[in-house]
């Protein structure tokens, strides 16, 4: 059962990999409330993508479960997840770049009953004015930060209890992180719960609520955003690694 | 010179891109090349050449010819029979050989059991109907002038027009319904349209269903122009993926502009160069666009 009221994503004791026997998350835990922003934070290799993927059901699942609102959904098929209100917005390739922006949010509206499609697609051009502009312009076409736009429109547009992104900031230049923040922050205002794997512990600790840290697979610490942006000794162990891996991957792209 | 090589060309580029489109869209979305396309369309010809003696058979009339035509209604509605059969023959076939071997993620796997599969079904296929040859039709068909010396005869107006028809269909299907953005989001993307909310699988199955039903009218029209015989589809194969392979794979559009170069090609060879340079063609149009341009000509940007 969940923890906490509705729009709740609890994670309990997850166990997920690739391979059998290897597992890559081992037995990691978190709450995400409704309206809750919860960032997953810690060094490369510590699982956090590969926890959002299992959660998403990219990612095979080999114990522990997955509930939202208190309904399992730990086994049910990627697709079925989506429709039960798990949006996901992958790192890398999030968005479909042979088709058109608007095609890409017609595909996404598909799993809506039918009277509903058109409106959230309006919604999501009123929120996005960028992409309204760039409707008919393929995907593959648009600069970094309108991409990533589109893959957050694309994963909001199913009105979802929960919505993952995994790195929205990855490649983007400080404003455009600036501009991904604040739209989170107003996505969050809608009552929609925010699961976010960030590498950029700084921008994404001002806007969220609570954090957790991985290592190795497991749950290293978890806590307030403000408290952790606070804490020396957290910030030595992973941030100070962090604040110094944003510089150099500003430059390597 | 005669240009009647053009009309010639133009035919055998329309019946190339209906095969061409399923392989295209296979191709695309199954991530491999499937060597037993080319029975779909023999088994989809034999079908039809079945059914349509069996209705011609009970109907009285069901054989006549239609008009200008040299085949009755019979053929037509065997036909449409025969593509629901073809779509359950590509969905069995899936079902019992290519899904076991789709999450092994070995793809080479996957080609050579459809070239196992293609033998199969062609050594069956001529064990049932043996080797000669055999037609829908015995009648004579009397070729109209069209102007500019060219002539083509009713029956080829006719698949021509069917053909565009068919093609404009899939192409609105793919560019305005939700399950050919769903298709197209899968032949880009698998695991994005996953989380998407599209079922994989279940398109897998439709992509299975139309691919099959469009090399059974690819085969059906083959058979009305030339014959009927069990190699009719193998035969076809290396034009078939020169088409989508020179048109970029997953492209509706290219595989049919792709199989008009082939078409074009093969017929003004015949013309200009001897009718035993026609099977080259082919081959050379499919290295020529590996070695200039292996995504194709509409290559879709990533």
């Amino acid at each position: 059962m969940s923890v906490d009221g509705s729009g709740a994503l609890v994670v309990d004791r997850l166990v997920a990999g690739y391979e059998p026997g290897l597992p890559i998350v081992n037995g990691v835990s978190l709450v995400a409330k409704q309206g809750e922003i919860v960032v997953l934070l810690g060094p490369n290799g510590a699982g956090k993508s590969t926890l959002v993927k299992a959660v998403a059901g990219l990612a095979p699942i080999s114990e522990g479960r997955v509930t939202l609102d208190g309904r399992d959904i730990t086994s049910l098929p990627a697709h079925a997840k989506a429709k039960s209100g798990v949006a996901f917005a992958p790192q890398t390739e999030n968005v479909f770049a042979a088709m058109s922006v608007i095609d890409n949010l017609k595909l996404a509206s598909a799993i809506l009953p039918p009277r509903l499609r058109a409106e959230r697609i309006q919604a999501m051009l009123a929120m996005f004015a960028d992409l309204a502009r760039q409707r008919d312009l393929l995907a593959g076409r648009l600069s970094g930060g309108q991409r990533q736009m589109l893959a957050i429109a694309r994963a909001l547009l199913i009105d979802p209890k929960v919505l993952m992104l995994d790195e929205p900031s990855a490649g983007l230049s400080p404003k455009l992180v600036e501009g991904v923040f604040s739209k989170l922050a107003e996505i969050r205002k809608r009552g929609v719960t925010i699961l976010l794997v960030e590498q950029n512990a700084k921008a994404a600790l001002a806007v969220a609520d609570r954090a957790y840290v991985l290592a190795e697979g497991r749950n290293r610490f978890e806590g307030g955003a403000a408290d952790l942006a606070a804490d020396p000794s957290i910030g030595a162990l992973y941030l100070g690694r962090l604040a110094g891996g944003v510089a150099r991957r500003g430059l390597r792209s | 010179m005669s240009l009647q090589f053009l009309v010639d060309g133009i035919l055998a580029g329309a019946l190339i891109g209906l095969g061409a489109i399923g392989v295209t869209l296979t191709y695309s979305i199954l991530r491999f090349a499937n060597f037993a396309h080319g029975e779909f369309l023999t088994f989809g010809a034999y079908a039809t050449l079945l059914i349509a003696g069996a209705l011609g058979a009970i109907v009285p009339d069901a054989g006549q010819a239609l008009g200008p035509f040299s085949v009755g209604w019979a053929v037509i509605a065997a036909s449409l029979f025969a593509m629901a059969l073809t779509a359950g023959l590509a969905l069995a076939l899936d079902r019992c050989l290519f899904l076991a071997l789709r999450f092994r993620g070995a793809a080479i796997s996957t080609v050579i059991a459809s070239f196992g599969a293609s033998m199969a079904l062609r050594a069956l296929i001529e064990f049932a109907f043996t080797s000669r040859p055999a037609y829908f039709t015995r009648e004579l068909q009397i070729a109209i002038p069209l102007g500019f010396g060219l002539r083509a005869t009713p029956d080829q107006i006719a698949l021509l027009a069917l053909t565009a028809l068919l093609m404009i269909g899939v192409h609105l299907m793919l560019t305005r319904t939700n399950i050919g953005r769903a298709m197209r989001a899968v032949s880009e993307n698998p695991a994005l349209a996953r989380v998407t909310g599209v079922d994989v699988e279940r398109i897998i199955r439709m992509t299975w269903a139309l691919g099959g039903a469009l090399a059974c009218a690819a085969g059906v029209m083959l058979g009305l122009i030339v014959q009927i015989r069990p190699f009719m589809g193998f035969d076809l194969l290396l034009p078939l993926f020169a088409a989508a392979i020179l048109g970029g794979v997953g492209s509706v559009p290219g595989a049919v502009v792709g199989a008009l170069v082939v078409g074009l090609g093969e017929a003004a060879t015949v013309e200009f160069a001897g009718s035993q340079w026609r099977a080259a063609v082919a081959f050379a149009v499919l290295i020529l666009i590996l070695l200039v341009r292996p995504t194709g000509l509409f290559a879709r940007p990533t």
